[in-house]
């Protein structure tokens, strides 16, 4: 266990961002975080590279106490922040070169891994402009560039493809995933985006309220949750009969589409039509880790509008 | 070895952001210009010579001890800044330790500081102040132990506060009392007793004891008494520094 927390608890007055969460990930794993806005991730980040302290619980990185043993913590680790945390008035170089001093890249290789990285990122050009000088996505892939740098046994990245365009996505989870293979590196990430959870996560979890709602291979979990959707248009709609087909996991109803997610779409999907009769419309598709999002976390606004969200449940009554 | 290339980091990135940034380093020249041809000259044209020297004279050593005294002390805000823009969570998750952090810092303040005695060195040779190599060596390293001394004060009170406007607010209540009881613009001798027991027991008045000592030849309290007052009041302020970056 290269990551390990027990009822890991931080409060910010009223707020309960990290809400005793317990969470073990294994070395050389690439584990995704997802969760809403304000879900906590950031904040269990923050803890666990040492720059929160828990308000109670307790973790480990790397086989060191988060509280007690921070130096070895910070000795092992390496974090791009959600924030943008690199200095606007030194160059791209600069800002590499130091993060080279203060994580003790061995001089050998230093001005070898700068090249390296800025290459990756492919930054070479601007590398000795100031930082103010770069747009959004450059000074993101400059974090980046920085983050990895020094080859940290386990990495905390907090929305890293935040802002960038697909070709440099592209481009860095290929050589994270290298990295993560070649040096055995532990990952662990945060992201809003689903596609990217799925093509890069050995396995994912999705917190809600600084809690953790599921966790499993994106595979697991749309298999469990989801399965294939079918959605169709029928005259005569009879939900309960189809509810009760032991192949079916769950139908909704939007918009006069009914929404019927089933196990496995190649063996019951005829058999489906017989019990629904007859229909306008029909399409089926394979479900995805978006739709296992929000599934969990349901708080899709456009949801809230087309079936009634609590407010208006509320509100009807 | 890494802990000192830590330092070196921090303090490398705080001298390199003083010299590009511009209203920094310009009023880093003017504002000491200020005091002694505004101050010294306007003043000293109806003030008598104190101790056999012009007043624009006498004050200088405690114009070189007050400008490091604000420039030392306000450094401290750039720690606030640094957390606000999230520069500083760089240096706070690397492997170094907070007390190199802090030397770096600190190291980069003095620097700020000890660029504008350079400045009010070369000015002291345009109004004729008697200095001779071994008095430029001595009030060097004076003014860097005070200024040792202030960012260290500067620095606890940013690492203890979350916004700028709360440090000047703050920072005015600890810079303006400690120049006006140091002695910098009067003697320390012949003062009303309540005003000296408040002198004494101010750090900065050993310092400006000790300056002018150096430059002028006027001693109130012996050079070794302030210097040692100096280190001792330096070191406890790194203390509390050191402990407040730990729990940052
Ligand atoms: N310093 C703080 N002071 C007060 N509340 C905070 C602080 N930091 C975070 N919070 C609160 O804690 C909760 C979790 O925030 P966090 O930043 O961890 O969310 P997140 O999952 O990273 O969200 P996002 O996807 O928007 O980045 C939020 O309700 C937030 O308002
Ligand atoms: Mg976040």
């Amino acid at each position: 266990m290269v990551i390990k927390t027990e009822a890991l608890t931080k409060t910010f007055g009223k707020i309960t961002a990290v809400n005793e969460l317990n969470l073990e990930v294994n070395e050389g794993e690439i584990f995704g975080l997802l969760g809403p806005n304000g879900a906590g991730k950031t904040t269990l980040i923050s803890m666990l590279c040492t720059i929160l302290k828990p308000t109670s619980g307790r973790a480990w990185v790397n086989g060191f106490d988060i509280v007690k043993e921070q130096g070895k913590v910070r000795k092992s680790i390496g974090i791009v922040f959600q924030q943008a945390s690199v200095d606007d008035l030194l160059t791209g170089r600069e800002n590499l070169a130091l993060h080279n001093l203060l994580f003790e890249v061995p001089k050998a290789v230093r001005s070898q891994r700068i090249d390296e990285v800025l290459s990756i990122v492919n930054l070479e050009k601007r590398a000795d402009d100031f930082v103010n000088t770069y747009s959004g996505g450059m000074r993101r892939r400059l974090e980046l560039a920085r983050g990895i740098m020094h080859h940290p046994k386990i990495l905390f990245l907090d929305e890293p493809t935040l802002g960038l365009d697909p070709q440099t996505r592209d481009h860095i989870w290929d050589y994270i995933k290298d990295l993560a293979q070649k040096e055995c590196m532990t990952i662990l990430l945060t992201t809003h985006y689903m596609d990217e959870a799925e093509q890069l996560c050995d396995r994912v979890a999705i917190i809600d309220y600084g809690k953790i709602v599921a966790l499993d291979s994106p595979v697991a979990l749309k298999k469990k949750i989801i399965g294939d959707v079918v959605s169709l248009k029928q005259k005569t709609s009879d939900i309960e009969r189809i509810r009760k087909l032991d192949y079916v996991i769950k139908v909704e109803e939007k918009e006069g589409v009914l929404l019927i997610s089933i196990k496995d779409a190649g063996k019951h999907l005829q058999d489906l039509l017989l019990n629904t009769g007859p229909i306008d419309f029909v399409e089926v598709r394979r479900g995805t880790l978006n739709d296992v999002f929000l599934h969990y976390t349901g708080r899709d606004i456009r949801e809230a509008e087309a079936e009634g969200g609590f407010w208006e449940r509320v509100m009807k009554r | 070895m890494s802990e000192i290339e830590g330092i070196y980091a921090v303090w490398l990135r705080e001298a390199k952001i003083y010299i590009r940034e511009k209203e920094r380093l310009i009023s880093s020249v003017i504002s000491p210009l200020l005091w002694i041809f505004g101050f010294g000259a306007g003043l000293g044209s109806t003030v008598e010579k104190i101790s056999g020297y012009p007043y624009q004279i006498f004050i200088y050593p405690g114009i070189m001890v007050m400008t490091v005294l604000f420039t030392s002390l306000f450094y401290g805000v750039y720690i606030i800044w640094d957390r606000k823009l999230d520069f500083l969570k760089e240096v706070l998750v690397a492997p170094i330790s907070r007390a190199s952090v802090f030397a770096g810092k600190m190291l980069g303040g003095a620097t700020d500081a000890m660029v504008q005695v350079v400045y009010l060195i070369i000015i002291g040779f345009f109004i004729s102040i008697p200095f001779t190599p071994l008095v430029i060596l001595e009030a060097f390293l004076m003014l860097l132990l005070i200024s040792i001394a202030m960012v260290s004060i500067g620095l606890v009170i940013g690492a203890n506060l979350k916004s700028p406007e709360g440090f000047s607010l703050v920072i005015n209540f600890v810079m303006w009392p400690m120049f006006f009881f140091s002695g910098a613009l009067f003697p320390v001798s012949n003062l009303a007793p309540w005003l000296s027991a408040v002198t004494y027991i101010n750090p900065l008045t050993y310092g400006v004891d000790a300056m002018r000592g150096i430059i002028l030849g006027i001693n109130h309290f012996p050079i070794l008494l302030d210097a040692g007052v100096l280190v001792l009041f330096a070191a406890i302020m790194m203390e509390i520094g050191i402990l407040s970056f730990r729990r940052m």
